[in-house]
């Protein structure tokens, strides 16, 4: 057994109410890590992971109060240090990395500066030291040409470099335990998929204990060695991370990833019912009674004991945790959904539509001419056929959101035409269009925080398209609301609420009602669950099907997890800065011959599986712009085959399967070069 | 977290909700020092012509710079007239000048202030190039230009007074609009058809609504202090309308011998304004916002 290096012994969080009633947001949590080991915090958010990690370098965000027990860091306890003994560990001892990088770095500072900042603070070397040890740290997390990083500013490194940095600075001190905040999320899947190697590399290399915080359990499954599952405060589940993820014997953990759309499965998740207690609703029994199908009266009236399982060498809370053990063939099936008759009518065509956000030059405005040889998104040619779900996918800056912008009227189209049943051109001007035309296309946004009014209750937030498209008011415009709540499965009383008495799941299904008010014909969904937590995500997909299949309702689903738009989607159309690289039904485009492109994000994609790691074919570099001419993707693809790709925009092919590949190399080659 | 734990479903109507409001500026010992400030001061503005003693203009020879006694609780000025009297009437006329002057601060200030943060571009720059330019003019000086002009009469000196503190209003309520309009919800009504008005009114109003109110809170305190030093110089109002600022005038090279006459107007004006400041803050806090213009004080 190597040595433990820091170990959390009954740690209870918690803080005062407004009553002044005491509740704790973290119960009783016990847990040891290990040299060398990474252990992974996973659960939904308010779970109390970051409390978790964050007490673990001694830190209780204001406003909480450790209520029992100790953080021992080396047998020291964290928790009763003066702020003068917790500045020489932290930095030197445990070092941290936050989710947004980015935003932690100093921006006019060049990133030489701050990383030697770093090692000033926190070694005792001296100048010419430092500089070596400068290009080493550059070095170490591989950055592209390190010695001239040194001398570049923040804003002109990537999300994903600037994330490297930070990697960098962190491991300056030489840290025995190393803690990440949700390190990778809100980067793209590709560059997700290359940092998290890379901290695998630098567990294995520099031996460092790792503590990753995070909701997602596919870049859990890449890192972790160890896997702790919080639920409500408490560790449900703790154990190797192959065990939890294979053969999970919580009943949350089971349902959590049960409800992970998988690329290797068609169909929508499972979800799982209800949402986590609030902090100090919990007074009897499990925590996780509500939501669990498992539940029998006892669970109602005892609170089970984190229990410890030989055999499988795993920590578990749950009295019925037996009637698991052995059941987890299950975790492959999906609801399958109704697929939409193929024969159906096109409601919306995009006809070589172009997109510019470039200024207009003051003629061109006079003449309104848009003029702009390299516009950020050029030529894009989609048939909607009435019924189906069609996914755009790709990174971000990919211009997903600028397709969906233009086809609601919001952005002006440079060159092309939307056209909307029978043919008819809607205008790309939105005071133009017609209010049935309006009332027909309605989006809904990713993050229902930003897209509810914070101002109006959800009566009056339904109200709007309610007395906007039908004229309603009084007892039939309630009755219409009341009908809308029922729809998306939330009850009468929600209608007083305001946006902020509701969960990220509730929020968004108030967003999905409104949409839903105007009775439309197709709806634009912009990431819609990319906000949310996956037991919720798995719940919203859920209900966007149900309505569909009900109401024959058309999306166009933009996202940029193919694992999502794989659960969803009938078909597929994958951008790359602004051009279309392929396009096909949604099963034949998770199957080879893909466009290079293509090809790179499956590889990428982070699977809660410790067996399926990532296919790092290309660089994680982001292009600013699309290249002028030639395939869009000459800058990154790896299968690139010389000059031909930077002269000459790829002609379409049509694979044996179905679905239409832009590229120059011949289709049957692609085939057999992707076996 | 704690927001968390909001379960009340009642949907509390507006009246209810001022209350509310209220209540939790009260709480805390400040809120409720400024507000019971507040109270007093509106209170005696609003009784003071039906209690004063004296008649405020009441000029006696023989009771001239009398000490403070049981007939003038606060001595008498070098006119004879009862302090006590003048400065509770001084207290009206403060709050009256800068109240109204704030209310059209507030609206000139907040209207242009969303007006620029809606249609941005250039019309908002030059807009916001020509209200710099104007006030970039020490208002001071400008004042006295206007009170040459036309005179010190409330008339003027109300609608003056509001137009130089309506410059932070439209700051922050430009501000406030431009955070709004990116906002996804604003997006979803265009995208829906809904009219500008009705987006204005429905959407970015509510959201910019208390920023503007806090500013104006705290644009009041800064007037009052600016409309007292203007009464100071002798370009606020004119004698013998009791003011503040005119009695600290009047009094001060009085000051050695004579301190009484002093002490109550001063009292009065930085009572007034503290009081101000302090409901500001709680109001601001109240309302969840993170106010970063300073106090004048
Ligand atoms: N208002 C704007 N002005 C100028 N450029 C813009 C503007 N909005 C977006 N862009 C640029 O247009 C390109 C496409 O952006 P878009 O938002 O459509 O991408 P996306 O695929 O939706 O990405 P994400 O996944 O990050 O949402 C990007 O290069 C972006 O920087
Ligand atoms: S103890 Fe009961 S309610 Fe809790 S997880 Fe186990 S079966 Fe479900
Ligand atoms: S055309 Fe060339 S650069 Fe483009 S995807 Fe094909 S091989 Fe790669
Ligand atoms: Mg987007």
């Amino acid at each position: 057994m190597s040595e433990i290096i820091e170990s959390v012994k009954n740690l209870s969080i918690g803080f005062n109410s407004q009553k002044g009633k005491q509740i704790s947001i973290l119960r009783n949590v016990s847990t040891n890590i290990k040299k060398g080991e990474t252990v992974g915090i996973v659960g939904e958010s308010g779970s109390g992971k970051s409390t978790l990690a964050l007490a673990m370098m001694g830190y209780i965000k204001q406003g909480l109060f450790p209520l029992k027990g100790e953080c021992l860091f080396k047998s020291e306890d964290l928790l009763k240090m003066s702020s003068r003994q917790l500045e020489k560990i932290r930095g030197r001892k445990i070092a941290m990395i936050p989710q947004n990088a980015g935003q932690a770095l100093t921006p006019n500072l060049k990133i030489g500066y701050q990383i030697d900042e770093a090692l000033r603070l926190h070694t005792d070397l001296n100048k010419t030291e430092r500089d070596k040890k400068i290009s080493e740290l550059l070095n170490k997390v591989r950055l592209p040409s390190p010695e001239t990083m040194a001398f570049r500013y923040p804003h002109e490194l990537s999300g994903g470099q600037q994330q490297r940095v930070a990697v960098a600075m962190a491991l300056a001190g030489k840290p025995d335990l190393l803690l990440l905040d949700e390190p990778t999320t809100g980067l793209d899947v590709t560059t997700q998929a290359h940092v998290l190697e890379l901290l695998r590399f630098i567990a294995k290399d520099t031996g460092t204990s790792m503590i990753y915080v995070s909701h997602d359990l596919g870049a859990i499954a890449q890192v972790s060695d160890r896997i702790v599952v919080m639920y409500a405060g408490e560790i449900v589940l703790e154990g190797p991370a192959r065990k939890i993820l294979k053969e999970p014997i919580h009943p949350y953990t089971y349902g959590l990833l049960k409800s992970i759309p998988k690329l290797s499965l068609a169909g929508l998740p499972a979800s799982m019912p209800g949402s986590q207690p609030q902090p100090g609703s919990i007074n009897e029994g499990c925590s996780f009674y509500d939501r669990c199908n498992l539940a029998t009266d006892h669970c109602k009236k005892n609170t089970p004991d984190l229990e410890h399982i030989k055999e499988l060498n795993t920590n578990v809370r749950c009295f019925n945790h037996n009637e698991l053990i052995n059941q987890n063939n299950n975790l492959q099936t999906s609801i399958t959904k109704k697929s939409n008759n193929s024969e159906a009518i096109e409601v919306l065509k995009l006809k070589d539509v172009s997109i510019s956000y470039a200024k207009q030059k003051f003629f061109d405005q006079l003449l309104n001419k848009i003029s702009d040889q390299n516009p950020t998104v050029k030529d894009i040619n989609i048939d909607i056929k009435k019924g189906e779900t069609i996914a755009l996918v790709g990174e971000s800056g990919s211009g997903k959101s600028t397709i969906l912008k233009s086809i609601a009227g919001l952005l002006k189209t440079k060159d092309g035409q939307i056209k909307f049943e029978n043919d008819r051109i809607l205008s790309s001007n939105l005071k133009m269009r017609n209010p049935n035309d309006l009332r027909a296309i309605q989006l809904i946004f990713q993050n229902p925080d930003e897209s509810l009014n914070p101002n109006h209750t959800v009566e009056q937030i339904l109200s709007q398209p309610l007395k906007l498209y039908f004229n309603l008011s009084g007892e039939e415009l309630k009755k219409n609301i009341i009908d809308l709540l029922k729809k998306v499965r939330l009850g009468e009383f929600y209608m007083s609420r305001y946006p902020r008495q509701l969960s990220g799941g509730e929020k968004q299904r108030v967003a999905v009602a409104r949409a839903f008010a105007a009775k439309p014909d197709i709806i634009l969904c912009d990431e819609v669950t990319s906000a949310l937590d996956v037991s919720v995500q798995a719940a919203v997909l859920n209900l966007l099907q149900q309505l569909k299949e009900d109401l024959g309702t058309t999306y166009v689903f933009v996202s940029h997890d193919l694992a999502v738009v794989r659960a969803i989607s009938d078909r597929v159309a994958v951008l790359y800065q602004g051009r279309l690289c392929e396009i096909g039904p949604s099963q034949n485009v998770y199957k080879f011959p893909s466009h290079p492109y293509t090809e790179v994000l499956l590889g990428a994609v982070l699977e809660p599986d410790p067996d399926i790691k990532p296919k790092l074919v290309a660089e994680d570099i982001v292009e600013e712009k699309p290249p002028e001419k030639g395939c869009s993707f000459q800058g990154r693809c790896p299968r690139k085959i010389g000059d031909i790709c930077n002269l000459e925009v790829p002609p379409w092919q049509i694979g044996e399967n179905g679905n239409a590949i832009r590229c120059h190399i011949n289709i049957d080659e692609l085939a057999s070069l992707q076996q | 977290m704690e927001s968390n734990l909001i379960t009340e479903d009642k949907q509390k109507n507006k009246l209810e909700k001022a209350f509310e409001i209220l209540k939790t500026m009260a709480s805390k010992p400040s809120g409720l020092i400024g507000l019971t400030i507040v109270l007093f001061h509106v209170i005696l503005a609003l009784i003071s012509p039906y209690i004063a003693p004296y008649d405020y203009k009441a000029i006696s020879p023989n009771t001239m710079l009398l000490a403070p006694s049981a007939e003038h609780w606060f001595g008498t000025d070098s006119l004879g007239r009862d302090v006590f009297t003048r400065t509770i009437l001084g207290g009206r006329t403060a709050l009256t000048v800068t109240f109204f002057g704030s209310l059209i601060a507030l609206l000139w200030g907040g209207l242009l202030g969303i007006f620029c943060g809606l249609v941005g571009g250039k019309i908002d720059d030059v807009v916001m190039r020509v209200v710099d330019a104007f006030l970039s003019i020490p208002w001071i000086l400008a004042m006295l230009l206007i009170v040459s002009l036309l005179g010190t009469s409330t008339e003027v000196l109300i609608p003056a007074l509001g137009f130089f503190y309506g410059k932070g209003i439209v700051r922050v309520a430009r501000a406030a609009t431009h955070d709004v309009i990116a906002k996804d919800f604003i997006v979803s009504a265009r995208a829906r058809g809904h009219s500008n008005m009705s987006i204005i009114w429905n959407e970015i109003i509510p959201n910019v609504r208390d920023a503007i109110l806090v500013e104006g809170a705290m644009r009041w305190s800064w007037m009052l202090l600016g409309f007292s030093s203007l009464s100071f110089l002798g370009f606020g109002v004119s004698p013998p309308t009791p003011d503040w600022g005119l009695m600290i005038s009047n009094a001060r090279g009085l000051m050695s011998f004579a301190y009484w006459s002093v002490i109550a107007p001063i009292v009065g004006l930085s009572s007034l304004i503290i009081g101000i400041n302090l409901t500001a803050d709680a109001f601001a806090k109240a309302l969840g916002i993170d106010r970063s213009t300073k106090a004048p004080v």
